[in-house]
Formats: structure tokens, sequence, C-alpha cells
């Protein structure tokens, strides 16, 4: 971001406050290019903190709406040792849940805010979650090819300047690159099993292949946040070299799997040392970002129904814990109404 | 090993119905907890089973009649208080069986002592969520009352000798584990400000049979779901 000039501070006539917002902005400003951590109760900027709630409560609404096309396939999973990786994958996921609605409280919103403005539709969740889990398949490509570029992102977010959100990143990665691994190891006996079993996995792959690439956003030229990020050292690498080596990562693995790509222009290009790729279908991405994709509507019902079936559970237990609480002193404010029933149930 | 069948297939149904919950839970916490819950139970019926020979091929290849699980373990869902109602009557009575287990030297002592830490979680988490639906609101009072009477009927099959744990040497004195088990519930509904049910234990033939292989509706088409994905592929490793 441009810093606060000498200039513009000095044009101000009464220019105390200003005078110290420059000095915070400043400060700030040299933390963020020394690397040093942003930590909750420093101070920052209006539209940084924005942007990180923007991120971290798309980044908690994808685990938490990312649970429901595996969750999909616990119950008919084809043998006791998946079944077990899938659920716990799944529970990971809820985990990762957790911990990044936390890390965005430290930025003053709670879960409920959050949870409410998912449910609303005011925030977003990753798009690839909006495409169905036909096939056991979909299983291992979204632990490959999804968990997989979520890696690619998310890795660099462990360097991310605000210090709850890359310490949050720090674990979720090692939990995502086991699921990722996961995800590989069963496309790999599907693919070295029967012919229906090879058919299947080679199916998923088609499918799956070309939202992975749009999960990077969309191009440089055209992403609307992505340099005041770069500057804020939220965000490290551009979209589109996130998405080129997460390709150079898959070709490789692809052949060892022994099962295709669907993109007919992927090639090594010698000269610039990396694969060139098909063009991708943003018209596609354009229209499940708004809302048309094949399980926009299945997934946020799904979310929203959980959610307010659940309602009477959150009112119980807040009911039990004001119940039960130790007296409070008489100096004490009261707890606020909107203290969200989770934390109670925290200790369950 | 009917005894290792019958406490296998209560693991492995139980786990089943606490994964359905998965991404329809109340609450994360919940998620969570139950997931977790889910998993410990699939770990012991994976040992368990692995006792009386392949794991997948008794869960997935076994026609209904021939499972031995509790008819209590298969009873479906329904809300999160019948669910509970479910915790609440099986944690207890497994943490009270293995406890024993865990004390004799028979073949399951190792095993029983592993699962008896889990199991204590297991019951814990259902102890509290009692006394937090019955001491709740006006409406998950109800919900919890309606929970534990629903699934009453099915607690009395409980407490049927197991086959292979029915002499002395087991460890099992199924009476004292009766009357353990309903002072131990009895006790967690009483201070959430419940009554235990009136009614039997045990309805006509309906409950009390799914250790001889005799299940409610509900089950087949559960097992429908569970086994029809290795069942469509023979012979296929997964």
């Amino acid at each position: 971001m441009a810093a606060v000039t000498a200039d513009q501070t000095t044009q101000k006539t009464l220019g105390t406050e200003d005078a110290v917002d420059a000095d915070r902005v400043a400060a700030f400003d040299a933390a963020v290019a020394a690397d040093e951590r942003i930590e909750p109760r420093d101070w920052m900027p209006d539209a940084y903190r924005a942007t990180l709630v923007r991120q971290m409560a798309q980044h908690a609404h994808s685990e938490i709406i990312g649970m429901q096309p595996e969750a999909n396939w616990i119950t008919r999973a084809p043998s006791l040792r998946r079944k077990a990786i899938l659920m716990a994958k799944v529970q990971d996921e809820a985990g990762h849940g957790l911990y990044l609605y936390s890390a965005a409280e430290t930025l003053g919103t709670s879960r409920e805010e959050l949870l409410d403005k998912l449910h609303a539709g005011r925030q977003r969740y990753s798009s690839i979650f909006n495409y169905p889990t036909l096939t056991w398949a979909d299983v291992g490509a979204i632990g490959w090819l999804v968990d997989g570029a979520a890696i690619t992102n998310q890795v660099p977010l462990c360097r991310c300047s605000y210090g709850p959100y890359a310490r949050a990143m720090v674990r979720i990665c090692k939990e995502e690159s086991f699921h990722q691994r996961q995800g590989y190891e069963l496309l790999l006996a599907l693919s070295r099993g029967t012919e229906a079993q090879h058919a299947m996995a080679q199916d998923a792959v088609n499918r799956w292949w070309w939202p992975s690439l749009m999960m990077f956003g969309p191009p440089d030229d055209a992403s609307s946040h992505s340099e005041q990020s770069m500057a804020w050292k939220i965000k490290r690498h551009s979209n589109d070299e996130l998405r080129r080596r997460f390709v150079d990562i898959c070709v490789p693995q692809a052949e060892a799997l022994g099962l295709e790509l669907p993109d007919p222009d992927i090639r090594w290009n010698e000269e610039l040392g990396r694969h060139d790729f098909g063009a991708i279908d943003w018209a596609e991405f354009q229209a499940v970002l708004k809302g048309n994709g094949p399980c926009n509507e299945q997934r946020i019902t799904q979310r929203r129904t959980a959610h307010e079936e659940g309602a009477w559970v959150r009112d119980a237990a807040a009911a039990y814990a004001a119940k039960h609480a130790p007296a409070q002193s008489s100096t004490q404010a009261p707890a606020p109404n909107s203290a969200p029933a989770h934390h109670v149930e925290e200790t369950a | 090993m009917s005894a290792a069948l019958a406490l296998g297939d209560d693991a492995l149904v139980l786990s089943h119905r606490l994964g359905e919950w998965a991404g329809h839970a109340p609450v994360l916490e919940e998620e969570v907890a139950l997931a977790n819950i889910a998993l410990d139970l699939l770990g012991q019926a994976r040992v368990l089973l692995s006792l009386v020979g392949d794991e997948d091929e008794l869960a997935y290849l076994r026609e209904e009649r021939a499972f031995r699980n509790l008819q209590l373990v298969e009873q479906p869902n329904g809300d999160f208080a019948h669910t509970i109602a479910r915790q609440l009557y099986f944690s207890v009575y497994q943490h009270l069986l293995y406890e024993r287990l865990a004390a004799g030297d028979g073949e399951f002592t190792g095993l029983a002592a592993k699962a008896v830490k889990e199991v204590a979680y297991h019951r814990d988490h259902a102890e509290q969520w009692v006394l937090r639906l019955g001491d709740g609101t006006e409406e998950s009072r109800g919900r919890m009352r309606s929970g534990l009477d629903a699934l009453w009927r099915f607690t009395g099959e409980m407490f049927q000798p197991v086959e292979g744990l029915d002499s002395p040497e087991s460890g099992v004195d199924w009476a004292a584990l009766r009357s353990s088990w309903l002072v131990a519930v009895t006790d967690v509904v009483e201070r959430a400000g419940l009554t235990l049910p009136a009614g039997p234990q045990s309805g006509g033939w309906a409950a009390g049979a799914g250790r001889q292989g005799l299940h409610t509706e509900p089950f087949g088409r559960m097992i429908a779901e569970m086994q029809h994905l290795h069942r469509s592929h023979p012979g296929a490793s997964w």
C-alpha cells in the first residue's frame, strides 16, 4: 500500500490524530516489509482487517461446506480401512473450520456472525464444492487434485503477514498434505484395479481436473483482490503462478497413476521450463461463482438446514450454561446477548 | 468367536450410524465429537472382526440375518436428542462391559483395556449432553425425554449374556452388569431432571433378538447402503 507521506500529514491543519495514524501506518508498513507478523493487538488498517476477515471466512466456510461432497461417501466406502480414512478426513475438515473461525475471531468477528453471512449468501466458499461426488473415485480425485490445489495455494499462507492465520495454516497444511497423499493412493488402487475401477478413476479425473485449475482464481489480469493482498503479504504468489506450479506437479503424478489429464494441449515447454496447458473455461467458473453450479443450492440448503435444525440444541446448551454458571459479581457486566452458544459447547 | 462378532457388530453398526451425522451436526464441535466417536468404534470393530475372519468380508458380504449386533445400535439417528439417548444407553453399557473384560484375563483383555479409555469419553460425552438437553430449554427437555422413551424398549437385550462371555471365567456377571447400568443411567437421567421411562425394557419379540440375527426394518436399508459398492465389484481391492 502507499504509505501516508510526510507531505500528506503536514497538509492537515489539526494534525495530531492524523500524525498518530501516520505513525501507526508507518509502523505497520515497516513490520510487513520486514516480514514480521501482525498480531491481533497490533494496529492494522481497516482494509487489511476486512481483507483478512473476508479471506479467512471464505476459507473456514470452504472447510465446512467441503465436508459435504466427501461425507456423501462415508456410508458407502467400499472397505473398512477406506471408511476410517474418509471419516478421519471429514473430521479434520471440521477441525480446520474450527481453527479458522477461531483465527477470524481474533479480528473481532464471531463465528455466529460469519455463519449467518454464509447462510445469507453474503460470504462465499470455494466454488469447487459446488461439483458433485458421483462415484467413489471422486473421493480420490478430491484428495489428489482439490487438496493438492489447496495445498499449492495454502503453503505460502503459512508465511502470511497475519500471525494467527499463518499459524493455523501450518497445522492445516500438514493435514492437507496427508489427505492429498491418501487421495492419490486411493486413485492408484483404482487405476491398478479392475477395468471398471480404472474407468471410474479416469472419469473422476476427467470431471475434477478443470474445476481444480479454477481453484486458483481468475487469471492475474482479472483478479480484483490480488495486488493489494500481495503488497500486504497476505498473498505471496499470483494466481497464474500458483496454477502453473500445480500443473507442473500434477503432470508426472498423473503419469505415475496411469491416468490421463483431460487436456490435449498439455506439453512441456522447454524454453520456459514448465508445462503449457489448454484454455480454461472461465464462463463456467463465473457461472458456478454466481450460483449456477451443479450443487450450489444443495450445499447451502444442507448447511442452513443443519444449522436451523440444530438451533434448539445450541439454545439448550446456552440455557444450561446460564443456569449453571457461577454467580457473577455485581461489578461485572452481564454477558452480551450475542455470546454464541458455541463457546459453551466447546467443553463437550 | 461369536462374542467377537457380537461386540464387533455393535461397534461397526453404531459407527456407521454416527457417520451419517457428518455434515449435519447441530454445531461444529459436534461434527468433530461424533466423528471421533464413530472412528473409535470403527477401530474397535476392525480389531474384533479380524479375530473372526476378514474384516471386509464380514462387514460387506454378510446378509442381514448374519449380523449379531444389538437392535439398539441399528436404530436410525432421529434428532440429536434421540442420538444422544442411544449413545447414553449404549456407551454406559459398553463402558461397564469393557471394564469387566479389561479386568479379566480372557481373549478380550488387551483390546478392552485400550477401548475402555475411548469408551469412557463416549460415555462422558453422552452424559454431558443428557444433562444439557434435559436441563436446557422446554423444547430440549421434551426431545430428550422422547429419545429416552423411544429407545428404552431396546435396552433389555444388552443384558442377555453374550455367547462366549457367559461363563464365570469371562469376568462378566450379567445380572450385576444390568444393575450397575441401571444405577448409572438412572443417576444421569435424574440429574438431568428427567425420570427413567416406565415401560418394559424389551417389547415382544422385536427387541431382544439382534444377537440371534433378528433385526429391525431400518437395518436392512442401512446395510444395503453400506454394502452396495463393495458388492458391485466382486473380488475387487480398494
